[in-house]
Formats: structure tokens, sequence, C-alpha cells
């Protein structure tokens, strides 16, 4: 019964979301936007339950070692509230560490980063509109964590990429064999052509040959190669992901309902 | 030889700090290129230019800050195109730090620079909800199922831009940016292909060459990356000068972006010429 349920719904679900998309008419219609209604009311306690699962696990890692460093310390003797004071930034950057309370710090750190923009979004802390107004209201205190705190951290992380790419392009492309020279020809061109100094290498090439200017010879690129290459993998991913949607539907592929018992 | 062997293993940090350097220097020095719009970009702007004054275009910020210094451009560029032509905006978001977005954005360019556009008349701020392309999947048939209020709380039938609108059909055309999941290619599989609506949009560099299978038939253009941004920017300086006085990031980083590329592309050079002899050398030796 446990599994037999969702196997129902699953099949009635998927079942009538392919009726309703080459029939629209009532009352599959109306049922395939009912049925997208639903998921968009699920998708929301998505929210809860990934927000408790990571203050569960986080919460867990960092008592964990919160205990391991208490109990470390008075195991050392003397007066222990004190040196717990003292010797816990050594100890939160890493000074002491075990298997049971590694990384423990970090789990903190997110603990707080959530609970922070939680009370500031949940009880719109400064916000101009009171209760009432927007959450993300300029001014509002959601708001400044999210642009002076939280932006500046995303694009950092993220502009990392570039030091990476830049590395691994010197490491990576070199013409060893036939398909490498095309793969290190093609992102040369590429990387050129998407440069003003792409147009100024090439710029003086007659009109007749003007397929050989760099930016023309990367939009060709994209263009042709690039989107045939980019059309088979997409009809490839659609023929895999309809034969997984009626395994699903069919309930022959149940491995999304958890382990395969009854 | 020695000079060829610390060339051959140069550290990775030597090429770190050549990056830092290439995209530091322009950013000081303030290095501008000029940009000419290519025709996939080409197209999201006469577009917008030909819509006549009072038409709806939706723009849906489908972004967190990771790629925002990459799609803010693209972003401000055509809300600042769509204020000067007096089309009426709809402002939404797939992504839960897109409203964040969203409300920085609005707040740059219309509150600043179109201080005479009223909210709820000329633009409506519409927020984040959850459900991704099944969203897209409900407000294709009726906006009001998901949008009982705008993002301040205010009941959707009292904002008079709302009215005449049911659903995604009402929309002139959809402006989506983000490359991500979900994205610009969710708005076309779920709105602008069932809803036969112009589809347009900008994407991160990398996400580009994933969208073209969709250009042109079901993807009105699509702005790729930092350039696509500069070029839209390029043409915008071209046909309204006073853009220029404002902030243009495509083209203020592109020339960052420029000096990089060329950069990387020096030391692929190195690496292949330091490869080769290498592999000469081995020759020889066997």
């Amino acid at each position: 019964m446990k599994r037999q349920v969702p196997l129902l719904i699953t099949f009635i679900v998927g079942a009538v979301l392919v009726v309703a998309a080459f029939i629209p008419h009532n009352p599959f219609g109306r049922l395939g936007e009912n049925f997208s209604l639903y998921f968009d009311i699920i998708a929301v306690f998505a929210f809860f339950l990934g927000g408790g699962n990571l203050v569960r696990i986080h919460s867990g890692r960092f008592f964990r070692g919160l205990k391991f460093y208490f109990m470390e310390i008075k195991k050392q003797g003397g007066f222990w509230p004190l040196k717990m004071l003292i010797a816990f930034p050594f100890y939160a950057m890493g000074g002491i560490e075990d298997r049971r309370g590694k990384d423990w710090f970090f789990s903190m750190v997110t603990l707080i980063g959530f609970f922070v923009m939680l009370w500031a979004g949940l009880f719109k802390i400064g916000n101009p509109g009171g209760w009432q107004g927007n959450v993300t209201a300029p001014g509002s205190l959601f708001q400044d964590f999210f642009m002076y705190v939280f932006t500046p951290l995303k694009a950092t992380m993220y502009s990392l990429l570039a030091f990476f790419v830049a590395s691994a392009s010197y490491r990576a492309f070199r013409a060893k064999n036939k398909e490498a020279t095309i793969l290190l020809v093609t992102a040369f061109v590429i990387l050129l052509g998407r440069t003003p100094a792409g147009y100024y290498v090439t710029f003086w090439l007659p009109d007749t040959l003007s397929f050989f200017q760099v930016p023309n010879l990367a939009n060709w690129i994209m263009g042709v190669p690039n989107l045939a290459g980019q059309r088979a993998i997409i009809v490839g991913i659609s023929l895999g992901v309809i034969s997984m949607s009626l395994r699903v539907i069919l309930g022959i592929e149940r491995t999304y309902l958890g382990q395969d018992k009854d | 030889m020695a000079f060829f062997d610390t060339i051959k293993n140069i550290d990775r940090r030597v090429i770190f700090l050549f990056i830092a350097l290439s995209v530091i220097v322009p950013l000081l020095f303030n290095v501008i290129f000029p940009e000419r719009i290519t025709p996939i970009v080409q197209k999201i702007f006469d577009k917008i230019e030909a819509l006549p004054e009072g038409s709806r275009v939706l723009i849906s910020l489908d972004f967190d800050p990771s790629t925002a210094p990459e799609q803010e451009p693209m972003v401000d560029a055509v809300i600042y195109h769509c204020c000067q032509r007096n089309v009426k905006l709809y402002v939404m978001a797939l992504w839960g730090a897109g409203q964040n977005i969203a409300d920085a954005t609005i707040n740059r360019i219309i509150t600043t620079h179109f201080p005479n556009k009223v909210y709820g008349v000329d633009y409506v701020h519409l927020g984040y909800k959850a459900g991704n392309q099944g969203l897209i999947n409900v407000i294709i048939t009726d906006m009001k199922k998901m949008y009982t209020t705008d993002v301040n709380g205010t009941q959707i039938d009292s904002i008079p831009m709302m009215r005449g609108v049911r659903s995604l059909k009402n929309m002139d055309l959809i402006a989506a940016f983000g490359g991500g999941f979900p994205g610009l290619k969710e708005w076309i599989l779920f709105a602008g292909d069932p809803g036969n609506i112009p589809v347009a949009g900008g994407v991160t560099a990398v996400s580009a060459p994933l969208l073209y299978p969709y250009y042109p038939n079901q993807m009105l253009g699509m702005m790729g990356g930092i350039k696509g941004a500069a070029e839209y920017e390029s043409e915008l300086i071209r046909k309204y000068p006073d853009f220029e006085k404002m902030p243009h990031g495509g083209l203020e980083m592109m020339g960052p972006q420029a000096v990089a590329h060329v950069v990387i592309m020096l030391f692929i050079i190195i690496g292949n010429v330091t490869f080769f002899i290498d592999r000469k050398r081995k020759t020889r030796a066997n």
C-alpha cells in the first residue's frame, strides 16, 4: 500500500498531463492546469524541507564539534571556562581538529547566516513598508544583507573560475593530435572572436574573404558546427527523457520512491 | 635551457597573477573598445524598437548574484530601452534571488533615470514564485492563479496595468535573463512555443552555445555574456545618445575581458611551443 498509492498518483498525474498536452480541451485541459498548480504549491514545501534539512545536518555537526571542544579543554584542567573562551578562535579556525568535530566551524557560520537572513526576512527588519511591505524593498535589512554580503560573496566565488579556466587552458589546450588541434583552433577563434581584438586582426580582409574575418568565423562556429552538435544532444536527451518518463508513469522505474522493497 | 624549463613548468600562481592584472589594469584605466552589433542581438533591439507605445513586455530575472555581473548590464540596457519606448514592464523572477535583483534594478534604472514612470501604470514588480517551469505552465493560461498580489502585497485587480492581462499570451514580448534552470530555455519551451509569444533574452557566455538550436525560430534573439550586453549597449548609445551618460557595464567590462582573453591565448601559445620543443628534445634523446 505504501508503494501502490504513490505509483497510482504518478500514473494518473503523468497520464493526464500527457493527454492534456495533445488534447488541451476540458476536462483534460482543466486537469492539466490544476496539476501544474498543485506542483507549484508542493514546490513551496521544498523550501521548508530544504531549510529543515540544512539546520538538521549543520546543527548536528556544530554540536558534535562543540561537545568535543568542551571535553578537550576540560581534560586539560585549570580554569576551563576562561581557557575555553581564549582558545575558541584557534580551535574554530582548525587548531584542534578531530574527525568528530571536523569543519564544525563552517557549520556554525552556515547556521548563523541562515538564521540571521531568516530573522531579517521573516520580521522584515528595517523595511520601509513595515510588515505589509515588500521583503526585498531597498532599505530593508534583508535587501542590505543581500546586496552587501551575499552578492559580493557569490560574485567572488564565481569570478574565481576565471583563474582556473586560464590555468586549465594553459595545461589542457595542447596540439597533441588531430582532434586536439581542431579543438585548439576552434577555441582560439572563439576566444578571439568574442573580443574586439578579433575584428582588428582581420578587418583588412576584402569583402570577398569576409567569411574569414575572425568574428564571422566565430559566429559560423557557433551557428553551424556547435548548432548541429547541440541539436543532436537535445534530440538524444529528449528521447531519453521520454523513455524515462514512460518508465516512471508505468511504474517500471521506482527508484524515486526510495528503497526498492515493499 | 633553464629559461625553457622555467616556462615549461610555470607555476599556476604566475598565471593567476597575469589574469588578475589583465582584469584590474583595464578596469582602472576604463579601457573601452568599440562594439558592432551582431544579428542575434540586433533582432532583440529591433523588436523592442518596433513595439508600439503601451505594449506589454515581461522581464524575468532568473539568475543570482554569481552571474549578475555578466547579466545585469543586459537587463539594465533592455529595461532602459523599454522605458524609452514607453512600453509597460512586468518584472518577475523564477529564481529566489531574482526578486532582490529586480528590486535593485528597478531602483537603479527606472526610479533613478525615469522618475516620471508610475508604478502600477508603467511598470509592476510581480516578485518571485516557486514552481520553476510549473509556474510558467500555469501563467500561460491564467496569471491570477499564481499572482493574486504584486510584490508589495497590492491586489492584482487594483493595479491599472494588470487590467486586460489574463495570461502570458497577452504579452508582446518575453525577455528572460538566465541560462541556468529555470531560465531562458524554459521560457521558450513552456511559454514561447505553446503560446506563440516572442521570447528573447540574455544568458551567460558559457550557456549561450546551448541555446543556439532555438534561434531564430523559437527564440527571437539572444545576448550571450558580456559581449552580447556590450553589443546591445553600443546600439543603444547610437540610437539614444543619452544612454552614454549612464553606467554601461557591458562596454566597461569588455575591456578587461578582451585583455584577459588575449592573455589566455598567449599562455596557450606558450604552452604549445614548450610542448613541441619538449617533444622534439625527447625524440632526439631517443
